[in-house]
């Protein structure tokens, strides 16, 4: 009895302790809130011309390269468990559907490889379907963006993606680097069971830097703005030229749009 | 009344001895894919989920189909029901049961699971899942447990238990849609792409799930001493002659839309899984052996010779569950997947240790549901399967 008075005492005293104190770690918690570096690139709904005019094989290559290299993005060699977050395919593949038996494509384009990526849809089904919030629409510039501390690995997001823009790391992604390197410490590492995908460089626009792709292009193919200001390289272009998006008829909003 | 599971003859404890052993190698199997990954598996990049929510799928279906016999008791007093309801309900318990160990083992951090209740979308049907289907277990355990422990004592069930059975009856119903859900409203997935989806996700669930009730049925009957009753049996072969027509033809409608309009993503994935696309055909002798054994146990049970033969019966309710777990548990996701969004074919089949883990969910699911019959049984060769009057 007396025991257990005692320990019921101390329980209390120390419940009372932490609801006292809780205040105070709130206040020193919100104290350390990160403010936005005043170099940070600000746009209301980023997007990606990429100008098949001008884009070479080589471009390609080198923006890929760039990409995977910046993020950590491992290189798997067997097709089951590829990860990719920008790759080159054929036009039949990019726009399935589009591709007729008599080539519809103005010569200077054929054999041509068109890059993909996530398309930062307007209208996300990988964000609806997300049982944990893990992946979403960031509200201020429209990026999809992932969560890899809170995906439970369900894979759900890969089902409603219409274009094979996530991967899965069916393993330990750490053994297979890019070229073996030392992982780029500027932008964590994944562990296995997670889902990844392109997130438009969400960590270099916060810092005022062009994306990884967008910079290693350059012939200046790959044009990256935002929609909504009417004045943005990227709303000239759209202006001033054709441009397709893949199966924009699904009404996701794919924010990647192809001057062909 | 858990005891009554305790004590058991040689056949039953060899049995269980046998169950354990599949869920040991199961689980060793999961242990290996918890420490290396789901590279273990079949899966890919473009076949993102196979036989492990396939599974989740079709078991949903034979969880829900509890519902033919509490529906027709309950609210059309249909008595035959009355003394194998609790068999009904105790499947579903297993079947959900062996759902959730389904979704957990698919999952890539399955330590996180919890997340799903920490930061909840509600947009998420994956979430709904979760939430209708623990609903839908505990409605039956409870249920099941106090009409029971009501039937021990001979004496009328709790009025409290009514108004729960009259909420399962469209929860049943809501789980399976909600599992349809999952699939039938993602852009760019074309043979999930479907109206009917959920239609067709019930019929086949109220046709599998009865003719293993009734192959359950007949087998308590030859090892037990409890009847389940042969107007019971023939009212549920009834059920399962009907949904397995209605399913059939919800299957050819699919066929005429994607066909007749000529759509090449609609046609695709029915052209892989019935033809094959392209030169890959995994799944296409499969896909046909599920549809002629379909349409062969349709005209069997037809005959109502037939459903009165027993051992006919029994055996055309195995072929029937088999023709429809291959359709549904492992034809309609993977066929999904193929082609990918890019129109590449990338094919997929299980591996060993994935149909090891699958193996060993099944047999821990066998394991609940002959633990709970087993406890039901016996009060029922107690009882002699009579009910007090209500």
């Amino acid at each position: 009895m007396e025991r257990s008075r005692r320990r019921f005492l101390k329980t209390a005293g120390l419940a009372a302790a932490a609801l006292g104190t809780a205040p105070v770690v709130k206040s020193l918690a919100a104290q350390t809130k990160v403010l936005p570096s005043p170099k940070a690139f600000k746009g209301q709904q980023w997007a990606m011309i990429v100008d098949m005019r001008q884009l070479t094989e080589e471009d390609i290559a080198a923006a890929v390269k760039a990409c995977h290299t910046v993020h950590n993005v491992p290189q798997i060699p067997s097709v089951k468990e590829e990860i990719k977050w920008i790759w080159p395919a054929e036009y039949e593949n990019a726009f399935p559907g589009q591709a007729t038996r008599y080539a519809n494509l103005p010569e200077k384009f054929h054999g041509k490889h068109f890059p993909l990526l996530c398309n930062h849809c307007e209208n996300p089904p990988c964000c609806r379907v997300c049982p944990t919030k893990a992946t979403f629409k960031r509200p201020e510039d429209g990026i999809v963006l992932m969560d890899f501390h809170r995906c439970i690995g369900c894979r759900f997001c890969m089902a409603a993606c219409p274009f094979g823009a996530r991967s899965f790391n069916f393993s330990d992604p750490r053994p297979y680097l890019p070229n073996g390197q030392a992982p780029n410490p500027e932008f964590p590492t994944r562990a296995r069971g997670v889902v990844e995908k392109c997130n438009f460089c969400a960590e270099r626009l916060a810092v005022g830097q062009v994306p990884a792709c967008v910079e290693a292009v350059e012939s200046g193919a790959l044009v990256f703005g935002d929609l909504a200001d009417p004045e943005s390289q990227v709303r000239k272009l759209l202006r001033e030229n054709f441009a397709i998006r893949r199966k924009a008829e699904l009404g996701t909003g794919p924010n990647i749009y192809y001057i062909v | 009344m858990l005891e009554k599971a305790l004590t058991g003859s040689k056949r039953y404890w060899s049995w269980l001895t046998f169950l354990l052993v599949v869920i040991g190698v199961g689980f060793g199997c999961y242990l290996w894919q918890f420490l290396v990954g789901l590279k273990i598996t079949g899966l890919s990049r473009d076949v993102s989920w196979g036989l492990y929510i396939a599974q989740l799928t079709f078991l949903v279906g034979v969880a829900a189909s509890g519902v033919m016999l509490v529906l027709p008791y309950y609210l059309h007093n249909a008595k035959a029901f009355g003394r194998i309801t609790i068999l009904g309900e105790f499947m579903a318990v297993g079947a959900i049961i062996m759902c959730g160990l389904f979704v957990f083992v698919d999952l890539g951090k399955p330590m996180r699971i919890l997340n799903v209740m920490l930061y909840p979308r509600p947009n998420s049907i994956l979430f709904w899942d979760m939430v209708v289907l623990n609903t839908y277990m505990g409605l039956n355990l409870i249920i099941g447990w106090t009409v029971m422990s009501a039937e021990r004592k001979w004496v009328k069930p709790p009025d409290w238990v009514k108004p729960l059975i009259y909420i399962s009856i469209p929860f049943a119903v809501s789980i399976h849609t909600v599992t349809a859900f999952l699939y039938a409203g993602l852009p760019g997935r074309h043979l999930w792409l479907t109206a009917i989806m959920a239609a067709r996700f019930l019929s086949s669930a109220f046709a599998a799930g009865p003719a293993l009730l009734i192959v359950l049925a007949l087998v308590i009957r030859r090892l037990t001493r409890f009847d389940p009753g042969r107007e019971a049996i023939h009212k549920l072969s009834l059920i399962v002659t009907y949904t397995l027509i209605i399913n059939m033809f919800f299957l050819g409608l699919e066929f005429f839309t994607a066909f007749y309009s000529q759509i090449p993503g609609h046609m695709q994935s029915l052209q892989y899984l019935y033809g094959g696309l392209e030169g890959h055909a995994k799944l296409v002798p499969w896909m046909w052996v599920s549809g002629i054994l379909a349409i062969i146990c349709i005209f069997i049970m037809l005959v109502p010779a037939a459903r009165a033969n027993h051992a006919l019966l029994g055996t055309t309710c195995v072929a029937i569950f088999i023709a429809l777990w291959i359709d549904k548990g492992l034809g309609l996701i993977v066929g999904g997947f193929i082609p990918n969004p890019l129109e590449q074919i990338r094919e997929y089949s299980p591996t060993a240790p994935e149909i090891l883990i699958t193996l060993g969910i099944y047999a821990l699911g066998a394991l609940v549901v002959t633990v709970l019959y087993k406890v039901a049984v016996s009060i029922k060769e107690e009882t002699g399967g009579e009910l007090a009057p209500h």
